[in-house]
């Protein structure tokens, strides 16, 4: 099958690759850019490991082929850190909570936390909940999930993050 | 999981799309929002010689009101509904099977369009558009022409889709103003479709039901309008025995599947138990 050459912006560098039509976008992403950190968990549109950000949306990168990203602009976990490297406020909430045990699934949580934080700064907990429904954790039954994404919920909002009293 | 080979299509129009699938004939498949057909593909259940992605069609997005009629782009995402303020305002039960439908990465891509036109029993707004009495505008090489939603489908995954025909837009009428609403889907988890839904939008007159229309979800082949359910409660205030009976009628016309979301009587069991929720729910929020 002849291949498609497709240019888009990934983590704000412009990047350009040959593709078959049915090249999925998480692969191209593994393995053409060689951008790891984006997960391949289900394959079937369920889990949410793939999650990366384009143009202002989480999808979820294995149900959408590459040629369809064609101008672009996509941010995946490794465009998340602030510009002069430190942790951004989600990341920061992950390490600070304990959001993660195996890390399997962290990239997407974040990369969807992200647009879930851009769209709506003060989510409510059934909010953030509702909100990463589509990424599935195997590990950490979501409640420090869950506090991460308050704590960089706060800290985005400039005020002390308070555990809720379990 | 790799879907197999295929050849990428990007009209930039509705004309160029229809050609496209006029002249590729059986082999080529339109694209939406990819989130049934993706799947399907990496499965491969479905193994489309050519995709026609209908992403750079402009005309395909977008809702409008025309007169009393919302008119939705067939493009338009989940997302975009439930962003949406005017569907909120005056037809706020799509804003609420919308959230019902799949999670959040799904209804950033997935369409409203591609959700009726698919003709899967599972999808939820198949019934919600039959209720709502909604029609589906189809554009082929002939001209376009309009069908009501409850004459579109015939059977899971028939429908009333000729073969070089693509599904444009959707046109639903406006509600009454102070009707009720609610669209009940009893589902095992997030993400999955329904055991059984109910939808149902009625207007009330001094305390009695005066106008009711019940749509029912993945209890039949096809979407269903549950019409005797829907007449046995016009003139009643709702009381227990007919919600009993309404309940009973619509169970009467249910034949799902038996599958891993439950054997045929539970589904029927509980179908009637959606149809009862969302008449009391919606009985409760007409004004």
């Amino acid at each position: 099958m002849a291949k498609t050459h497709v240019t888009m912006k990934v983590n704000g560098a412009e990047v350009e690759g040959l593709v078959e039509p049915r090249t999925l976008l998480v692969h191209f992403i593994r393995e053409n850019l060689q951008l790891t950190g984006t997960h391949i968990g289900c394959e079937t549109t369920h889990c949410g490991a793939c999650t990366v950000d384009i143009d202002g949306m989480s999808v979820k990168s294995c149900t959408m082929f590459a040629v369809q990203a064609q101008g672009s602009d996509i941010t995946t976990i490794e465009g998340m850190a602030n510009a002069d490297g430190t942790l951004s406020a989600l990341q920061e909430g992950f390490r600070m909570m304990h959001g993660l045990q195996c890390g399997f699934c962290t990239p997407g949580m974040i990369v969807r936390a992200h647009r879930l934080l851009k769209e709506n700064p003060s989510p409510s907990e059934p909010e953030i909940r509702m909100g990463i429904s589509g990424n599935i954790c195997r590990c950490t039954g979501y409640q420090n999930i869950v506090k991460a994404i308050q704590y960089a919920s706060a800290k985005i909002n400039g005020v002390e993050f308070q555990e809720a009293a379990e | 999981m790799i879907p197999g080979s295929f050849n990428y299509h990007r009209p930039a129009s509705v004309a160029d799309a229809v050609k496209l699938l006029v002249d590729l004939g059986e082999d080529a498949r339109p694209l939406a929002g990819g989130h049934s057909l993706v799947p399907m593909m990496k499965l491969r259940l479905a193994t489309p010689a050519h995709l026609i992605d209908l992403h750079g069609i402009a005309a395909l997005k977008g809702i409008s009101r025309n007169g009393n009629n919302l008119v939705i782009g067939a493009m338009t995402t989940q997302h975009e509904l439930l962003a949406s303020d005017e569907v909120a305002k005056s037809m706020p039960i799509l804003h609420e099977a919308a959230l019902l439908i799949a999670d959040p990465q799904v209804r950033y891509r997935g369409t409203i369009g591609g959700n009726v036109a698919n003709g899967d029993p599972g999808n939820d707004m198949p019934a919600l558009m039959m209720t709502l009495g909604a029609s589906y505008r189809l554009e082929g090489a002939g001209g376009a022409r309009d069908i009501a939603a409850a004459d579109f489908y015939q059977g899971a995954y028939f429908t009333a889709l000729e073969p070089g025909e693509i599904l444009t837009s959707i046109s639903v009428p406006v509600p009454a103003a102070g009707h009720g609403y609610a669209y009940e889907k009893l589902k095992r988890k997030v993400g999955d479709y329904a055991t059984a839904a109910a939808a149902v939008v009625l207007t009330m007159s001094g305390g009695k039901v005066a106008t009711c229309a019940i749509g029912l979800t993945n209890v039949h082949e096809t979407p269903l309008l549950a019409a005797d359910a829907a007449k046995a409660v016009i003139g009643t205030s709702l009381d227990a025995a007919t919600l009993k009976k309404a309940a009973a009628a619509a169970s009467a016309i249910m034949a799902p599947a038996a599958d891993a979301r439950g054997p045929v009587e539970y589904r029927k069991h509980v179908g009637g138990i959606m149809v009862t929720r969302a008449l009391q729910r919606a009985a409760s929020r007409a004004k």
